[in-house]
């Protein structure tokens, strides 16, 4: 089900170390806005955990540097008849800290780099397909339906719905019409833009049935803070289900149904002549 | 070795003292008038992109409520009080515009640039005086289009600061204006950098070498290179769109685009990523543009009152030119989501993660500066304290995003709008309050009121975080950036509070500034009169009067015989020794001689 | 976007922001007449009866004959089309009922609603345009009314009756195209087409099957068919007149009628399905 992961040694100590990350903050009750939203998706629990480590490094660094920023305010704070000590420096200090940051970074991006190459590179083989069309301000949403083949007779469209069934890898086929969007579903740590011009495939798989919305984050006119979709997670049944009611309702229209922008017979040059 | 002088005179572009009202304050050409024009241009533009701002967080905090006032001054975009959400992208998006290349660059490098690097070189003046009046010159039109592109059918540019096409192809009227704005502005940037290059290079006073020079300088020096080959590409990459939107052609626009349901005319061919790249191959060196000069000034300032060396000063200067080279191959970073190819992006992920550490070189030695020191709390100093531990918080915060699977969930969001303005807020603009507080006395002969300054440094600093470190935690709630109205959202429910709680703090934070504005004037009239050297320093603009004369020193200039940093050496009796005091035991040689 | 001597006005005025502000904001009452819906004495309804009621005071060219006529369907009427609200919750929630698309609306009696018909060829005086507006509202996410016609130089008054964003975008030829937000449920905008246009249409591009066509005339002599099929073009001058009558779906046709005195004429149009 889950897609192929690099089982490399690398990632097995990734895993150990986001694993120990993530343990402290699991268990605190800290209020709401200092917390991720849930995560929901296969791999939402991967990128909080690097959020954590990397919060955790850098929060022991912030503490020491601004520790040591305020004892060496207050410390050598200006006394009179005190003389400062007069260095240009230590070169033993500057490769210390030239190295430790240098590895600390490396090391954090060697972590990273099997988390993206999973999310982002490798695609599961199989999984619900999903097509998804962005325009100025809605997300035109395209089933593959029962098949799992687009371009069938019981391709199902739907506007601002997103329904997908929980435990199942779905592929996400993304485009644009007009300008550029960019397809977030927070709690599924799902970011992806639309770009048009071009076809972005990603996936996602939840771990749990539920609604959630699609968030438009990326800048793209004024209706960009209100391109708003709805997730309906539901299990296997449900959404066949759904898909079902979908096409049964779109039928007896179903030509009209596939160009709801196709211009009428009377467009403004006809009228006229 | 070189710590002889040499007794002649560099060749410099001389021109006779102006007499005129007119070429002694309009189109003079001194660098030191040039560089106070910059500085009252940024802060009335810093003025602007602040109220701006202030409207932007206005709407965070009470989403759709009425401003009477705004629906007189501004009745399109907010009509009978209540704002549109095209005005509110207009808002954000002219506020960064502004407060980038309008307020914060010509601060850091127009004023403070213009000002201080030819006294600190100790040249009588900028290699080309005219063009140095043309470049700001240029500066003006630039900024008149911006702000008159408010007044335009349809309003200013809404496409946000990155102006990401195709939505800059296809939105109002405004954008042109701000297409046309920023060309003209780049031109006078570009002349600038010229001119700082050459001055540099050619006009160093006998015996300042390169490794003498004030870390100032070397940060513009190097801001002046960056800016030489950064913002070409941005010019041309606004070209092209600019004719995407007027003359037809498709850059950026794809074939088959379909806007509102329309056939888009000229369509075809064209990439919408390439804008990005191109905008971020500019807009990355850009960010250092805005960060190297108020580094240069920190790492100025910070030896000053810590009256002793700057720890590391090669370190220092090698890490400007490590964060200058690593900043043209890391602008991929902010194209992870984009659709660009993700394995280019564990790519741009690892330069990122290495430019990290010239930031962490230099920000511990500067606590290895403040180590053993006898630190005088002044308001320059802490200005530039302020900017060693919000730029720490800068920094650490660009790790995150830096990490490709957690910029998939940061990115885009509010957390990103903490963490620039933490660098470019918290960083350039302390940096160049830092600068201002400093130089004031050279540039105007007076001092700032110090219990003043304090207390506006006091509530800026405050305040500065409560209006900004709350955003890393919108971000950490996946609020995105650029929204006019968030309770729209399921998951931003009960965010309101935080955004209410920061948009009163920026309040306070503004109102703040008043405080700085009447103490920058008084202080003109009023203020103590500041000598030659207040804070008793080394550097060069501190052994001529203040302010300086035309042509910056009397008689010759002066001859360099050590470093800028030599504070409370063991060798020497006063805790100061400037560069041009002669070695003790030394006849005054050179420069005296003549 | 501001008016003209805003510039000054900015810069006191935030100031003064910052300070009232502070104070916790106690500007509920603020809103002021530009946005609050006014009761026009333009009825939306009947936007053809306004108009001339006003026209004639200031056109001297007006006459006393009046063209009425019916709208007739033949053939089978195309299968409507149910509009997938669940796009916007909101949307949803206002209807309870399935709402079809306006495309075609075939009256119980056999004839068409909502086609516009107006004197195409053969005015020639002078009508100047009146002040009343027009009213264009938005409410369930549907336009009212649907389709209408107004002068050239009347004022279009855009209200949103609706607690959800709607963006008028209005997609005219030879006019200037506009795109207006109202993101809030009361808001009103003014606007005026400069030039006769026949037809411009208007969308939302947040909502996708909201559709509204205007004809932007330069004269007062135009009218829509009611629910019975039927129109009235009242007050005109003797003439010969090319009469148009133009429905979304399959365009327009024309008839040419003389009219001398203050006769009274019919003029029928059937559509085939």
């Amino acid at each position: 089900m889950t897609p192929r992961r690099s089982r490399t040694g690398l990632a097995r100590i990734a895993a150990i170390v986001l694993a120990a990350a993530a343990l402290p903050s699991a268990a605190t009750a800290l209020p709401f806005w200092m917390k991720l939203p849930e995560g929901v998706s296969t791999y939402s629990g991967r990128v909080d955990g690097l959020f954590r480590l990397i919060l955790w490094i850098t929060g022991i660094i912030f503490v020491v540097v601004e520790a040591l920023l305020l004892v060496f305010l207050i410390r050598y704070r200006h006394r009179e008849g005190r003389r400062p000590r007069y260095t240009h420096g230590s070169n033993r200090l500057e490769v210390i800290w030239t190295i430790v940051p240098a590895v600390i970074c490396v090391v954090l991006a060697l972590l990273s780099r099997a988390t993206w190459a999973d999310i982002k590179q490798h695609l599961p083989k199989d999984g619900v397909q999903i097509e998804i069309t962005a325009e100025q301000f809605a997300w035109n949403v395209r089933y593959a339906g029962l098949d799992n083949r687009f371009d069938t007779a019981d391709d199902v469209l739907s506007l601002n719905q997103l329904h997908f069934p929980v435990g199942q890898p779905v592929i996400v086929t993304l485009h644009s019409k007009d300008v550029i969007h960019s397809f977030f579903l927070p709690e599924f740590r799902v970011k992806q833009d639309a770009v048009p011009g071009l076809s972005t495939r990603i996936w996602f798989e939840g771990t749990r049935t539920g609604h959630w919305e699609i968030a438009c984050a990326e800048l793209c006119g004024l209706g960009h803070y209100r391109m708003k979709g709805f997730v309906t997670v539901e299990t296997p049944e449900e959404f066949a289900k759904w898909l079902h009611e979908q096409a049964a309702s779109a039928a007896p229209e179903a030509a009209p149904a596939a160009a709801p922008e196709a211009t009428p017979a009377a467009s403004p040059q006809e009228a006229k002549s | 070795m070189s710590s002889v002088a040499v007794a002649h005179e560099l060749p410099h572009a001389g021109h006779p003292a102006p007499t005129s009202f007119w070429r002694k304050y309009i189109f003079s050409l001194d660098h030191k008038v040039i560089g106070k024009q910059y500085l009252f241009y940024a802060l009335f533009m810093l003025v602007i992109g602040g109220l701006l701002a202030t409207l932007v967080r206005y709407q965070l905090a009470w989403p759709g409520r009425p401003l009477a006032f705004m629906g007189k001054i501004a009745p399109e975009g907010m009509p009978g009080g209540q704002m549109l959400p095209e005005f509110y992208n207009s808002l954000f998006t002219m506020h960064a515009t502004i407060m980038i290349f309008f307020a914060i660059m010509p601060i850091l490098i127009g004023a403070f640039g213009n000002f201080v690097v030819p006294i600190q070189i100790g040249a009588r003046d900028m290699a080309f005086p005219t063009l140095n009046m043309l470049s700001f010159w240029t500066a003006v039109p630039g900024a008149v289009l911006i702000i008159w592109s408010f007044f335009v059918t349809g309003g200013a540019a809404q496409g946000g600061w990155t102006s990401y096409a195709p939505l800059s192809a296809i939105t109002p009227r405004g954008q042109t204006l701000w297409l046309l704005s920023l060309l003209v502005l780049g031109i006078s940037s570009l002349l600038t950098a010229v001119n700082f290059i050459t001055t540099i290079i050619n006009m160093r006073a006998p015996g300042m070498t390169f490794f003498r020079l004030p870390l100032t300088v070397w940060a513009l020096f190097i801001t002046a290179i960056l800016l030489l080959l950064a913002l070409p590409v941005l010019s041309g990459a606004m070209i092209m769109l600019l004719f995407d939107r007027t003359l037809g052609t498709t850059f950026f626009l794809p074939k088959g685009l379909v806007v509102s349901g329309q056939p888009w005319t000229n369509a075809g061919g064209g990439q919408a990523l390439l804008w990005q790249h191109l905008f971020w191959f500019f807009g990355h060196p850009e960010v250092y543009i805005m960060i190297l000069p108020a580094m240069g000034i920190t790492s100025e300032i910070l030896p000053v009152f810590s009256r002793k060396p700057i720890f590391g000063y090669r370190a220092m200067a090698y890490s400007i030119m490590g964060i200058a080279g690593l900043g043209f191959i890391v602008w991929g970073h902010h194209m992870f989501q984009s659709g660009m190819n993700p394995y280019l992006g564990t790519t741009f992920m690892i330069s990122t993660m290495v430019i990290a550490v010239p930031s962490a070189i230099k920000t511990f030695n500067w606590l290895g500066t403040l180590w053993g020191g006898s630190i005088k709390f002044t308001t320059p100093m802490l200005h530039a304290l302020s900017f060693v531990s919000m730029f720490v918080i800068g920094g650490l915060s660009g790790i995150f995003m830096a990490a490709t699977p957690v910029d998939i969930f940061i990115h885009d969001t509010y957390f990103i709008v903490g963490h620039i303005h933490y660098v470019l807020f918290g960083g350039s603009l302390f940096g160049a309050f830092a600068g201002m507080y400093y130089w004031y006395p050279k540039m105007f002969g007076r001092m700032m009121s110090e219990r003043w300054g304090k207390i506006h440094w006091f509530i800026t600093f405050v305040c500065f975080n409560l209006v900004f470190f709350p955003m890393h935690f919108l971000g950490m709630r996946g609020m995105q950036r650029r929204i006019y109205d968030y309770t729209q959202y399921a998951h931003l429910k009960g965010l309101q509070p935080m955004n209410q709680f920061m948009t009163i703090s920026l309040f306070v934070l503004g109102i703040a500034q008043i405080i700085l504005v009447f103490n920058f004037f008084l202080s003109m009239r009023r203020g103590k009169l500041a000598g030659n050297n207040p804070w008793q320093a080394n550097t060069l603009e501190w052994q001529t009067t203040s302010p300086p004369p035309h042509e910056n020193f009397k008689g010759s200039v002066p001859s360099v015989y050590r470093g800028p940093y030599e504070y409370s050496a063991p060798d020497h009796d006063a805790d100061f020794w400037p560069q041009n005091e002669p070695p003790s035991g030394a006849r005054p040689a050179g420069a005296h001689a003549h | 976007m501001m008016s003209k001597r805003a510039l000054l006005i900015l810069l006191a005025g935030a100031v003064s922001l910052t300070l009232a502000a502070c104070g916790g904001g106690k500007e509920e009452d603020a809103l002021d007449e530009e946005s609050a819906p006014t009761t026009s004495t333009a009825s939306a309804a009947a936007p053809a009866a306004a108009a001339p009621a006003a026209a004639p005071a200031a056109a001297p060219a007006a006459g006393g004959a009046t063209i009425t006529g019916k709208v007739a369907f033949a053939g089978t009427a195309p299968a409507k089309e149910q509009i997938k609200m669940d796009a916007d919750a909101y949307c949803k929630a206002a209807h309870p009922t399935p709402v079809y698309t306006q495309d075609v609306e075939i009256n119980p009696n056999g004839t068409l609603k909502d086609v516009f018909v107006y004197v195409k060829e053969g005015i020639t005086g002078n009508y100047p345009a009146p002040t009343t507006p027009v009213e264009l509202d938005q409410e369930g996410c549907q336009y009212h009314p649907h389709i209408f016609g107004i002068q050239a130089g009347q004022p279009l008054k855009i209200v949103n009756s609706d607690s959800t964003l709607h963006n008028i975008h209005a997609l005219p030829k030879t006019n200037a195209e506009f795109n207006i937000g109202q993101p809030f449920k009361g808001m009103a905008t003014t606007k005026k087409f400069d030039k006769p246009e026949m037809p411009v249409r208007f969308k939302c591009d947040v909502h996708k099957w909201m559709g509204a066509y205007v004809g932007v005339m330069s004269h007062p002599f135009f009218s829509v068919t009611n629910d019975q099929g039927t129109f009235e073009i009242k007050n005109l001058p003797p003439g010969t007149y090319t009469i148009e009558a133009w429905q979304e779906k399959y365009g327009p046709q024309t008839q040419t009628v003389t009219i001398s005195g203050n006769e009274s004429k019919t003029v029928d149009f059937s559509f085939k399905g």
